[in-house]
């Protein structure tokens, strides 16, 4: 129920609603819930509404760490802490 | 989907399940099981879709908790949207609450016997509709955890703005932190440390399950939705267990803020007030539900109508509230893939797409899918 899914920003109206791209699918999204929307922000879409941005320093360096280990585990799978 | 699918597939997979593997080793001189409570619906869904209870070191167990607004919804609330369906209102709805049985019958039921129920993606549906027929009364059926509740409470405020005076809400708010202090009250349950939803935490903030960790020396590591986000979140309870320590660690920072979303909490803060709440399954908890303040009562459903909700009556031998608070597996309820299965379900447990036990049903029955 509590399902969101990150979508970005394409069009932020003059009544505070978005357009939203999702995998090349437009939606519209409310943008009352969250600070200063841009576009180009990636947000966290919940029942119609954006209830935060996606941080996506955070998502790109838990990516890079989840690399990290996999490429440690490749090369030494049994000494991985 | 971007920040989706590279949490989903990722060689990362296997070192962090040898990761999980090694700290469960590192546990194995605990006595007893190791019970981690995963409160959230959706993670219950991800756990079973992606097999992930299978990954887990022997003695370490993932029990689902009362995390789905939908089961822990009361018979008698549908009964109430069903009753105002018959006196002629358009019931608008999230699409998971239409099987939910009631009493005695659901709003699926309802709807095929005529009655004008509304499936809505967005609570701003609901104001569409009203706006569209004004001599026609539209209530939404307000249900929810902390995600869901400023999207829905917002209606108020669109609705008072654009004067559209024939909507109103049916409130059955729940707020998660009460739900886990009944979990930790029960002495039928022994629970180590909480796997903490995400999107909720995305509106509360790290702050509400300090008193878990602080005082009750539960762990409590929020985590997103994705296996590898679940496998890396386990891998961080597992490890605090380890080492003896008890902290609310946020591992889901791309979207949940350590304070949360403050805007959503003032527009939650601005209608609603708390009070006490029905769960199925648990019963009335103190203070762990909101409702409308005095000044929007015209926006209130039960007082517009002159309803009161009910507990209602459930189905005999159902044993959703024990699967809701974790004391019993789906397949140890004997209605189970029985006489209830996601075709016709007697439970909300089955109905819920997030529930356990179509959860269950759906990944981990022997000879499914």
């Amino acid at each position: 129920m509590c399902l969101a899914i990150p979508m970005r920003i394409d069009e932020i109206r003059a009544d505070g609603t978005g357009v939203a791209d999702l995998d090349g699918v437009a939606r519209e999204v409310a943008l009352s819930l969250i600070a200063d929307p841009r576009v180009g922000d990636y947000v966290i879409v919940h029942a119609g509404y954006a209830i935060e941005k996606l941080d996506r320093q955070e998502a790109d360096e838990r990516l890079a760490l989840f690399r990290e280990i996999a490429a440690a585990w490749e090369a030494r799978p049994h000494e991985v802490r | 989907m971007k920040y989706v699918d590279e949490f989903r597939a990722s060689p990362a997979a296997a070192p962090l399940r040898a990761r999980l593997g090694r700290l469960g080793e590192a546990l194995s001189a605990r006595p007893g099981t190791v019970n981690i409570m995963e409160i959230c619906g959706s993670h219950t869904m991800a756990a079973a879709r992606y097999g992930l209870r299978d990954l887990l070191p022997p003695r370490v167990r993932l029990i689902s908790g009362p995390g789905c607004p939908v089961c822990v919804t009361p018979p008698g609330y549908v009964d109430a949207a069903i009753e105002l369906a018959g006196r002629g209102v358009t019931i608008a709805t999230f699409g998971d609450m239409l099987q939910v049985p009631g009493s005695s019958s659901s709003l699926a039921q309802a709807r095929a016997a005529g009655a004008r129920i509304e499936v809505c993606y967005s609570p701003r549906r609901a104001l569409e509709l009203a706006a569209a027929e004004p001599a026609r009364e539209v209530v939404f059926l307000a249900i929810g955890f902390e995600t869901t509740i400023a999207p829905v409470a917002s209606l108020v405020d669109l609705a008072a703005r654009e004067r559209v005076a024939n909507l109103s809400l049916l409130v059955s708010f729940k707020l998660v932190p009460p739900a886990l202090r009944a979990v930790l009250a029960d002495p039928d349950l022994s629970i180590d440390a909480f796997l903490c939803p995400g999107h909720v935490s995305a509106i509360t903030g790290t702050a509400v399950y300090e008193p878990f960790a602080r005082d009750r020396g539960k762990p409590c590591v929020i985590a997103g939705f994705e296996p590898l986000d679940i496998l890396f979140g386990l891998c961080g309870i597992l490890a605090q267990l380890a080492e003896g320590r008890a902290a609310v660690e946020n591992l889901y920072r791309r979207a949940a803020r350590d304070a949360g979303n403050p805007i959503a909490r003032a527009v939650m803060e601005r209608f609603l007030r708390p009070a006490a709440a029905y769960w199925r399954g648990i019963g009335v908890l103190p203070e762990s539900g909101l409702v409308l303040r005095d000044e929007f009562a015209a926006y209130d459903a039960e007082k517009r109508f002159g309803l009161k909700v009910g507990a209602g009556r459930e189905y005999p031998g159902c044993m959703c509230g024990d699967v809701i608070k974790g004391k019993r597996l789906p397949a140890q309820c004997p209605l189970f893939a029985k006489r209830c299965t996601p075709a016709d379900p007697v439970g909300p447990c089955m109905v819920s797409a997030e529930g356990s036990c179509a959860a269950s049903y759906k990944y981990e029955r022997k000879g499914g899918r």
